[in-house]
């Protein structure tokens, strides 16, 4: 096992984020307070609640999934996409590093930088509201499990992606409308039917609604279908990284 | 011949879109030499290197680094070797100490302080160590993707090109540098279309062409093997054409007439130089000076393609 390999890209990923330590920490806590401004202070005055729980504690957790999957599938996409972009890939793939090495330390890193910047936003959010967690223990696996398989999804971006369009095409016409419709800001309980039916298709309610129940012991579905769907994401995304390296699909020729 | 550190057997390459780079390719490389691949641009100098640094998948044939192939092995073979790209490809925001640290690590060695200063020393890279790459020159960060290549201490040396539009003092230092690391030990394969560079640094000479590798040859017995040497003869009165008399030399006229240039193989035994110029003495032509050159590897290497087009 090449763990000084391991460890020189996850080091290398986590300096590209500190160098811009500002933007990535103001961003996240600007954007957090500007949604409880909208949703929880203008909007959430007249929902009261939802499922028993205040409207602007209820769409804490869909706020930080919505930060995650965006930052996860961002931060792993491009660095993937840059030393493609740049040429430098060839020391990557003439060095004495496995695939599963290689991601290990790409993906290792992106996981860490969203599940840390998931934590500042919990941080920022109780500022605004009371939160409480009723179960610490399964918050932290689903924002880890989570991180995890949407940083192996931005990988694999960033090997397809061919260009910077392309790179922010995915989470803007994917992730975020997926992430809008998952039940972040709403419970799909809320939802007239057909819609409720065709949320159940969306693979995000799952990630959404297994992460509320960690906080208010509350889902739209049941938890062990979130953790499942979670889980069954992450083997998928595995599986096509493995292949994507066994056949040097856009990386070697 | 003692076992090879590199052996390349039966490689070829053709890619997606039908077109070979390479077409059966089998070379072997002795530990300590320094070769050099030559051959002009398009010729599959860069794809054989790619492939057997594992950057390029080959379509046939295997590859054997020091015992070790570069497929099924590839982590053991990988380490053993160093590749320094054509293309200037480094990281823009980085530091010149932080990437050729992260290269010395992402081959899986600890770091090593004093080595990487040594190899930043050699290449005069010391005092720009925590400059970002982006604020160096072309030559400077040429001489990065070298620290890189050299920072996991590597047993073969891949330069692609090392002196592509590089200035004469770069140059210079370069071919200092890889003399140095061969008394060291490194073997060194260099890929070039510059005739110079190999004449000047290779032990032996790969000359490719179209994808295949033409011969592989000693420079010093391609250069006598291959070496006409040119005789030419300033005249004193310039000629018009060459006299009736003289056919058997096959001579001919350049410079407007003034020199009379006669081609010969330094390695018969008989030049025909003396019955040469006794001929030529006969018919009263009379030359001031006299002077013979070698013929470089660029004539040998234009005679060679042109044979086999």
């Amino acid at each position: 096992m090449n763990l000084h390999g391991v460890w020189a890209i996850y080091r290398f990923e986590m300096a590209r984020a500190l160098r811009t330590l500002w933007q990535s920490l103001v961003a996240p806590v600007l954007t957090t307070s500007l949604y409880f401004i909208v949703f929880g202070g203008a909007i959430g005055s007249r929902m009261q609640t939802v499922d028993g729980v205040g409207y602007g504690s209820f769409i804490v957790p869909g706020l930080i999934m919505l930060s995650l999957l965006t930052q996860s599938v961002g931060n792993a996409s491009i660095g993937i996409y840059f030393p493609k972009f740049t040429g430098t890939v060839f020391e990557l793939l003439s060095a004495p590093i496995s695939a599963m090495e290689m991601v290990l330390g790409y993906v290792g890193a992106a996981a860490t930088k969203s599940v840390v910047l998931g934590l500042i936003i919990l941080a920022t959010s109780a500022f605004f509201v009371p939160i409480t967690v009723l179960h610490p223990g399964a918050m932290i696996a689903f924002l880890l499990l989570t991180a995890l398989a949407f940083s192996l999804f931005g990988f694999i971006l960033g090997i397809w992606a061919g260009s910077f369009e392309q790179l922010n095409f995915v989470p803007m016409l994917l992730i975020t409308p997926l992430t809008f419709l998952g039940g972040s800001f709403y419970s799909i309980d809320m939802l007239p039917q057909p819609w409720r039916t065709v949320s159940l298709f969306n693979p995000v309610v799952y990630l959404v609604s297994g992460f509320r129940w960690s906080f208010f012991g509350k889902g739209d579905v049941d938890i062990a279908l979130s953790l499942g769907v979670t889980l069954g994401f992450l083997v998928v995304c595995l599986a096509i990284i493995a292949w994507i390296f066994k056949s040097g699909w856009r990386l070697k020729s | 011949m003692p076992e090879p550190i590199l052996a390349v057997a039966g490689v070829s390459k053709t890619y997606k879109g039908g077109f070979t780079a390479l077409h059966h390719v089998d070379l072997a490389i002795r530990k300590g030499e320094i070769f050099a691949l030559l051959g002009p641009n398009g010729a599959g100098k860069t794809t054989l290197i790619s492939i057997i640094c594992g950057i390029v998948t080959p379509s046939s044939g295997t590859i054997t680094v020091a015992g070790h192939d570069a497929l099924g092995d590839y982590k053991a073979a990988r380490r053993r070797i160093g590749l320094v790209p054509q293309e200037l490809s480094v990281d823009m925001f980085e530091t010149v100490l932080a990437t050729v640290t992260f290269s010395r690590r992402l081959f899986g060695h600890p770091a090593n302080p004093a080595h990487i200063e040594r190899v930043l020393r050699d290449l005069s890279l010391w005092d720009k160590r925590n400059t970002k790459i982006m604020a160096l020159s072309g030559g400077m960060k040429r001489r990065v993707l070298i620290a890189k290549a050299l920072a996991h201490e590597p047993e073969i040396l891949f330069l692609d090109e090392p002196t592509a539009g590089v200035d004469v003092a770069l140059r210079r230092d370069m071919w200092k540098l890889v003399h140095g690391l061969r008394e060291q030990g490194t073997t060194i394969i260099l890929t070039t279309h510059y005739i110079e560079e190999a004449e000047e640094m290779a032990d032996r000479v790969g000359v490719i062409d179209k994808g295949r590798l033409l011969l592989v040859e000693e420079k010093a017995a391609l250069m006598h093997k291959l070496g006409k040497r040119e005789l030419d003869l300033t005249l004193v009165e310039p000629l018009a054409a060459v006299p009736p008399g003289l056919e058997r030399w096959q001579l001919s006229l350049v410079n407007d007439g003034k020199v009379l240039r006669y081609v010969f193989d330094a390695t018969e035994e008989h030049t025909g130089i003396p019955s040469l110029l006794r001929a030529l003495a006969e018919q009263s032509i009379s030359f001031k000076d006299l002077e013979t050159s070698k013929s470089s590897l660029e004539d040998i290497f234009v005679d060679l393609v042109g044979e086999r087009a």
